[in-house]
């Protein structure tokens, strides 16, 4: 079963959650570190040792002796990453998102599509932890063809918590369109609230479940989003310096909080209970 | 020779269109005979990506050497250079007011 954390914006807690989730889950865990712009589960399950496999996209490169100028191209290009002048065609790489069209269109077999690496997959395994996690190198634009890589290794069997990117554009749906289960992570304040709306809306065509985890919930507040309740809060996490400092220091909501793995546990049962099964 | 200034209507006398990838419309003008005609850029104006790229294809096709505008961003650019387009920028006012400026800098 895989389960996502996601949220809109961007620094409510999904790590901590996701974190939590993992190290509360039993049996075959993964976590895997969607994140690909600015992965961090790692600096708290501190591998030793990772594997390290490179992601490659596939970028048109045109022979110029062979092409015909006829621009089927750049036409059937959908990103706007080829452009057919009279004399000549130019490709811009930053702009390819390696879905292959162009090598496919083209009539006269100038195409040729060659690997280029855009970033990593890391592998490890932390007393019984395996982590997954992305990296996007430096200077490059398409985050979504990281995460696809790193959702292969979710494994069929198990459990896969997977720590989605911020945001409720593409990287936020590449992470999260396989999950069987959304946890939405959110914090009491206009921006937090708008952007929880935003990863609703972006998530409920998508048809998976969903459920809201509130954090730095202030003491005496009760919590309350003041929404529709179309999706349910299924955990609020109270505003403590005790869990920032336990985080700052490297540590888990779950060293700072032992008491909150119980609520966690449930949290994984309600969410499997709400697995799609298997057509 | 043709230059192609980009334009906010479909008329030689047009205002000038700041944007090139953007630009609603291109006045095509030959300097040889002093005739104007129109290439329409709605297509690129109404497309998600690379605007400017589809907008340099269209000047191109229609033989124009030189690009009057007030901005091209730098992949229009590089796509009006590899055709051997030269491109103008900083050009306000009316489409005649733009070729005026460019003959009269292109004497000097």
């Amino acid at each position: 079963m895989k389960i996502a954390v996601a949220s809109g914006k961007g620094g409510t807690g999904k790590t901590t959650v996701a974190l939590s989730l993992a190290l509360a889950a039993e049996g075959d865990v993964r976590l895997l570190d969607c994140d690909v712009e600015e992965p961090n589960c790692h600096l708290f399950v501190r591998p030793e040792q990772e594997d390290v496999l490179p992601v490659n996209l596939r970028i048109p490169v045109v022979d110029e002796e062979r092409c015909r100028l006829c621009g089927k191209c750049a036409e059937a290009c959908e990103f706007g990453a080829m452009a057919a002048m009279p004399n000549r065609v130019l490709t811009f790489p930053e702009l390819c998102h390696g879905c292959g069209a162009c090598s496919f269109v083209c009539p006269a077999g100038a195409i040729t599509e060659t690997p280029e690496e855009i970033g990593e997959v890391r592998l490890s395994r932390t007393d019984g932890l395996r982590l997954v996690r992305g990296l996007l190198h430096v200077g490059q634009a398409q985050a979504p063809p990281v995460i696809r890589e790193v959702m292969r290794h979710a494994g069929k069997r198990g459990t896969a918590i997977i720590d989605a990117p911020p945001g409720s554009s593409c990287s936020m749906v590449a992470a999260t369109r396989q999950a069987d289960f959304i946890f939405l992570v959110t914090e009491l304040t206009p921006f937090g609230l708008h952007d929880l709306g935003l990863a609703i809306e972006t998530i409920e065509p998508l048809g998976i479940p969903m459920g809201i985890i509130i954090n730095r919930v202030p003491d005496g507040c009760d919590g309350d989003l003041g929404t529709d309740g179309r999706v349910p809060v299924m955990l609020r996490i109270p505003e403590s310096r005790d869990i920032a400092e336990t985080c700052a220091r490297g540590g888990t909501l779950l060293d700072a909080l032992p008491e909150m793995r119980p609520k966690f546990k449930e949290l994984l049962r309600v969410a499997a209970g709400k697995e799609v099964s298997p057509c | 020779m043709k230059i192609a200034i980009t334009a906010r209507e479909a008329r030689p006398d047009a205002e000038v269109d700041p944007r090139f990838g953007r630009a609603a419309c291109f006045v095509i003008h030959d300097t040889e005979t002093d005739a104007s005609t129109i290439v329409d850029n709605t297509q690129s104006l109404n497309t998600a990506h690379g605007a400017g790229l589809q907008a340099a294809e269209n000047v191109a096709k229609a033989g124009a050497k030189v690009v009057l505008t007030g901005h091209c961003g730098p992949k229009a650019s590089d796509a009006l250079a590899a055709a051997g387009v030269e491109v103008q920028e900083g050009h306000s006012g009316t489409v005649p007011d733009a070729i005026q400026a460019y003959l009269a800098g292109a004497a000097t």
